[in-house]
């Protein structure tokens, strides 16, 4: 009977419903995209670490392990060094810079040395550099930008030359010759990371630990171990950021929830005083209005649910980068809504159970 | 009836309203008994008590001193918990207004009735027969809006004693209809408490209504003036 109460509530004032039902839902989209934004930035580069090839990676003393820009690293250090290492196979140094947003980078790189490295880049069009101030991008990065081979596109303030379009999930979605990039960014003979690849992969771990105790200073990680640190919690910020919104979530949910019941109250004073006069606890009072106020907040889940949908492919056709659908939020988002949605209820509800039965019996 | 045993039992009973910083006294001293199986109609102008006296004998509000015992329980005694429990089986109330709930069928306004108290959805094969009484079987599925005040008020009594309450209080309950309709009901609550031995309370304004009952209680100022 309590879920009737409340559904013919729901259905006798449709707009205030839906309404309530579209702003909780606003907040589920907000909190799902930005989820499934880290989520997908997070798998693009866990993917493209993953094909890059490489058994460890070294970056230099003070930088964090996952990061974008700068190149502080002599680029001698590649083949003085890390070349000559034992087990070492392969060095490859690289040059990381930030483009268009902090969501997208380019990289610098000896293609040749690389392509010994990850086994080569598969090019959908094109092919590899012909020239210095030729760029080869992935495909997902041409699809977003309609960028085809032989186009000239502007990144760091130049014009570039497409030569070649891969197929992406290697190193990054850009890719620039290593001494045209130093040269851009004044950052010749310097580098951001090596790459280095292994006789045996085997073998990793006792390099690790040889190269800990020869660079103290540096971070030298497995890329399994660099590969284990992408998540929410390690990218500067995100989990702050992804806090932030979950709060404001929860703030909204309550208001919305909390106003709306409040109206609903007010509306239904005259209600309240003939349930009261039935002999209707203060209990079943609160419970009709928390049930409601749950069924609001788990319309608008749902419908923040199908709205994601719907940002994820705004996102997907308009703006270069990578987000996913991460169906394990939804329960969660459902959750923080209904949170809300309870605290928001509990304010109306105590007071719709406060009514007095002849005053509400008396409310015109 | 004359054996039968008081259901209601009022002594010395007050009532003061504080409104702001003025007392204002309902009840000054009520005394009144109410056999079972008792159709009684209280009768009197606006602001003479009746409909505080109303409240006070179906649990809606405490009195301020007297005593009130309704089936034997002491109200004056209860909690705001206890009267609620009360309400839900001891007292059924029939208003001016039928205060039906909007959204619901007559049929959930019954069955709402019935949850409150605890008891089935379906009510008894006894109630059935009720029901065929009030000329509303046909009704049940429709919502307030589409039925007549009459069959509105007729609803609204078949909630009332939907749980075999030991008093139905009517409080005005000709008020919002018209002529025939009226009559109508009044006959209900007199067939009601013919047949099913039903204690009822009504108050009114008219006196052709309260003819209907067995005896007219007067009240004036928040006292009973006479008893016919």
């Amino acid at each position: 009977m309590t879920a009737k109460l409340v559904w013919e509530n729901l259905k006798h004032r449709p707009m205030r419903t839906l309404l309530s039902n579209l702003v909780i839902g606003v907040q589920v989209t907000l909190i799902l995209t930005l989820v499934g934004l880290s989520h997908g930035m997070i798998d693009d580069a866990t993917r493209r670490a993953q094909g890059v090839g490489a058994d460890i990676v070294v970056r230099p003393p003070g930088t964090a392990a996952i990061g974008l820009s700068g190149a502080p690293l002599d680029q001698r250090i590649v083949d003085g060094f890390f070349a000559k290492q034992p087990h070492v196979q392969l060095a490859v140094g690289v040059e990381n810079q930030q483009v268009e947003s902090v969501f997208l980078g380019l990289t610098g790189v000896d293609l040749s040395k690389f392509s010994q490295m990850s086994g080569g880049l598969s090019y959908v069009a094109g092919g590899p550099f012909q020239g210095p101030n030729d760029v080869i991008v992935d495909d997902y990065y041409a699809n977003q930008h309609h960028v085809r081979v032989g186009d000239r596109i502007r990144l760091l303030n130049s014009l570039w030359h497409v030569s070649g379009v891969f197929q992406g999930g290697k190193l990054a979605h850009i890719i620039v010759p290593l001494p045209t990039l130093q040269e851009k960014t004044s950052a010749t003979g310097k580098i951001s990371l090596v790459y280095l690849k292994l006789d045996d992969p085997a073998n990793t771990d006792a390099v690790v630990k040889s190269l800990k105790e020869r660079l103290p200073d540096y971070s030298i990680l497995s890329m399994q171990d660099l590969t284990a640190l992408y998540n929410v919690n390690n990218i500067p910020l995100l989990s702050g950021f992804i806090a932030v919104v979950i709060g404001v979530g929860v703030v909204i949910g309550f208001l919305v929830v909390s106003l709306s019941m409040y109206m609903a109250v007010l509306q239904r004073t005259r209600e309240i005083g003939i349930l009261k006069s039935l002999g209707a606890s203060k209990g079943f009072i609160l419970r009709i209005i928390w049930v409601e106020a749950l069924a609001l907040g788990l319309g608008g889940t749902l419908l923040g649910i199908v709205m994601s949908f719907g940002a994820w492919w705004l996102i997907d056709a308009f703006v270069p980068i990578p987000v996913e659908i991460v169906i394990p939020w939804w329960p969660i988002a459902g959750i923080i809504t209904l949170a809300g949605a309870s605290l928001g209820a509990l304010y109306p509800g105590l007071r719709a159970a406060e009514h007095d039965p002849i005053e509400a019996l008396a409310y015109e | 009836m004359s054996d039968a045993r008081d259901i209601v039992e009022v002594r010395q009973l007050e009532k003061v309203y504080h409104v702001g910083k003025v007392d204002v006294p309902a009840l000054r001293g009520v005394d009144l008994n109410v056999k079972a199986g008792e159709f009684l109609s209280i009768i009197g102008p606006s602001g003479s008590g009746k409909s505080t006296l109303f409240h006070i004998i179906g649990g809606l509000t405490p009195p301020t001193s007297g005593g009130v015992r309704v089936d034997g329980s002491d109200l004056a005694a209860m909690s705001d918990a206890d009267r609620t429990r009360m309400r839900r089986r001891t007292v059924g109330f029939v208003f001016q207004k039928f205060n039906l709930l909007p959204n619901l069928t007559a049929r959930d306004n019954i069955a709402v009735a019935r949850h409150i108290a605890g008891m089935d959805r379906k009510p008894d094969p006894q109630f059935e027969e009720i029901l065929r009484l009030l000329g509303i079987a046909s009704r049940l599925d429709h919502k307030p809006n589409a039925l007549s005040g009459g069959e509105q008020q007729r609803i609204a009594i078949a909630r009332a004693i939907v749980n075999h309450p030991a008093i139905l209080l009517a409080d005005e309950p000709t008020g919002n209809l018209d002529t025939e309709n009226s009559k109508a009901v009044l006959e209900i609550l007199r067939d009601l408490n013919e047949r099913l031995g039903q204690t009822v309370l009504m108050i009114t304004h008219n006196p052709e209504a309260a003819a209907y009952g067995h005896h007219t209680v007067h009240m004036r100022d928040g006292r009973i003036t006479e008893r016919t």
